[in-house]
């Protein structure tokens, strides 16, 4: 792999920083009951989605989960605008009608937030084979957790895209929890990512918490999918901090055992480590970043509470196209 | 929806070819490929088969296999990939071989296909035709022979589609192919091989317009798919006793068109809804509530004058 360079290596960081941030606002926002419905935070999985998405651009897609703030900052999203989605706002991206588990940002080919476990795989697919149909090097990456992974439409998917070679990375988080239920009783293998030879695509297992990691498997990947090569399995192995949503008991695990991944792998503290052991940056540099994403995410909910709140519905053109 | 009939001559009569039902749904699917190269088909065994009911027979010789695509036996990874196509740009219609096995994909056509328009916020648009086939009566079983449009007409975001005649198969399949919406098209399995006569060349008739099969003064029956001919049958044995049925053939479920529905029972006073579905439930229990919630009053204060 060739070293990371001093810019994108810093804006990997500045991402996972904006996302951590975000989802910390966003929980202090659930608290002062100024959000409906509820919302799943992606704190401690910021290195997945930071490391693949570095690797696309605007017009590649990218399908999400209802854990989908990260994914949704890794692909440009604008902070101001999911924090009035979150708040119901008609200055949100979704005007307010989705909320956290249903942003998509179009612009940016982001085809949303999924609430259904496992169902952005296909469409993900589908938005593979446009890209081979239209003749472009566009490609697809699906992100979805463990849970995720136990759905049919990740089988039939990565079938698919296996026999059209698609350009479609399927990027399993394994965050060793679905829900409440641990992967050791939802799996009866330990590497999930084996199963990427029964479908005839190279399977590659990352640890999802060190940015350069993910980083590096993505730019193979996503580099194979645009040769017209096909797709790759990847599995990330990552552990999100929160409950699966915002007052979850959480009687499934420790505080040891999340204070013990807090404490030796957190994906923030592990980049700010090699990026001044590799003098990539100082720690004045990391603190003016920090400064900064601290400022955009003030801006941001700023924005979010000033913005009216949703327009009534209209039927049937909010809901049918004309 | 800015679907418009093709424009003629008043009076003049489009040419006109007899042909199968199934026949005239293929040279939809033929003449919207050829106007429009986003359009693409895919699902099982339409390629080189042609289809289990041979719609699609000929399309791969002057398509190809890029947009004329045989699919394994996967049914939400067919429907979850036209979604996504659908989404990014491109125009799939995807067969499944029966209705029965919409179940398997039920997730991507009620929460992604049909919901995404509106869970956006209006940024995502939909434009898939998702072709299948219902209806009994061929000794195929129960997993092969249900009526489950009450599903599909449940479901806020999807237009259904349930074509009785070859000529009405044709333009409204043009018609849910050029629509933005997922329009689910519901054939009837003992339909593929009656015949008609089909216009010749383009032609659309819009989604959610009603059609009189035939005028009728004392009796109207609503009806659609199948139930239409014998619906006709049944018009022509009443009117050796002298009671003149109206036909109603709705064409469209979503949207349906109440106008046509209530000015003809405004007309006769009476109405008899048949349809093959179970009954309970049943998308002809919505037309009896549409007539009582609209037109009761009326027709009873005019019966009672």
């Amino acid at each position: 792999m060739s070293a990371l360079d001093r810019a994108t290596a810093l804006e990997l960081y500045r991402v996972m920083r904006t996302i951590r941030q975000f989802e910390a606002r966003a929980v202090q926002l659930f608290g002062e009951n100024k959000i409906w419905g509820t919302i799943h935070s992606y704190a401690g999985q910021e290195g997945v989605a930071v490391g693949v998405c570095a690797h696309l651009r605007d017009d590649d897609w990218i399908t999400s989960t209802h854990r989908g703030h990260g994914h949704c900052i890794a692909k440009g999203a604008d902070v101001g605008r999911m924090f009035a989605e979150l708040l119901g706002r008609e200055t949100g991206y979704c005007r307010g009608r989705g909320g956290s588990m249903h942003i998509a940002d179009t612009s940016k080919g982001n085809l949303g937030a999924n609430g259904i476990v496992g169902g952005g795989i296909p469409i993900a697919t589908g938005a593979a084979l446009t890209a081979t149909y239209t003749g472009s090097d566009r490609v697809a990456v699906s992100f979805f957790g463990d849970g995720g992974a136990n759905q049919g439409t990740l089988h039939e998917s990565m079938n698919l895209a296996a026999i059209w070679k698609l350009p479609v990375l399927f990027v399993c988080e394994n965050n060793q929890y679905a829900e409440t239920n641990p992967v050791k009783d939802a799996f009866a293998v330990e590497d999930i990512s084996l199963r990427a030879a029964g479908y005839g695509m190279p399977g590659v297992r990352v640890n999802g918490q060190d940015v350069r990691e993910t980083y590096r498997v993505a730019a193979d990947a996503v580099a194979r999918a645009r040769s017209g090569l096909g797709p790759t399995f990847i599995v990330a192995e990552t552990y999100r901090y929160e409950g699966h949503y915002y007052g979850d008991p959480q009687v499934y695990r420790t505080k040891d055992e999340i204070e013990d991944w807090r404490a030796k792998r957190d994906p923030l503290v592990i980049a700010r480590t090699w990026l001044t052991t590799d003098r990539l940056a100082s720690e004045a540099d990391l603190a003016r970043v920090d400064r900064e994403v601290d400022a955009e995410i003030e801006k941001g909910v700023a924005f979010a509470e000033a913005g009216e709140p949703a327009s009534p519905i209209r039927l049937p053109e909010d809901v049918y196209a004309g | 929806m800015s679907v418009q009939p093709a424009v003629r001559a008043e009076g003049e009569k489009p040419a006109t070819r007899e042909m199968f039902y199934a026949e005239a749904l293929g040279d939809a699917l033929r003449l919207e490929m050829r106007r429009d190269p986003n359009v693409l088909v895919f699902g099982e065994d339409i390629a080189q088969h042609g289809g289990a009911f041979g719609v699609t027979k000929g399309l791969l010789d002057e398509f190809g296999p890029k947009r004329i695509r045989n699919t394994p036996i996967s049914e939400i990874g067919i429907v979850g990939a036209a979604v996504g196509a659908a989404l990014t740009g491109l125009r799939p219609v995807v067969e499944l071989m029966y209705v029965d096995f919409a179940g398997l994909a039920m997730d991507q056509v009620v929460n992604q296909a049909a919901q995404n328009r509106f869970m956006f916020g209006g940024q995502a648009r939909v434009p898939m035709v998702l072709r299948t086939q219902g209806g009994s009566g061929r000794g195929n079983a129960a997993q092969h022979s249900k009526s489950l449009e009450a599903w599909f007409a449940h479901v806020a975001g999807l237009k259904l589609v349930m074509p009785a005649t070859p000529a009405d198969a044709k333009g409204l399949l043009a018609s849910a192919i050029r629509d933005d919406n997922p329009v689910i098209f519901l054939e009837h399995k003992l339909l593929y091989r009656t015949k008609g006569d089909v216009p010749v060349g383009e032609h659309l008739l819009p989604l959610g317009t009603a059609d009189v099969k035939r005028q009728g003064r004392d009796l109207t029956i609503v009806t659609w798919s199948r139930e239409v001919v014998f619906a006709l049958e049944a018009a022509d044995n009443l009117a050796a006793e002298g009671i003149e049925a109206e036909v109603l053939d709705l064409r469209t479920l979503v949207p349906l068109d109440k106008e046509t529905i209530l000015a003809s029972i405004r007309k006769t006073h009476r109405a008899l809804v048949v349809h093959e579905a179970i009954k309970r439930a049943g998308y002809g229990a919505e037309i009896v509530s549409l007539i009582v919630e609209e037109a009761f009053d009326r027709a009873a204060k005019e019966l009672a004058s």
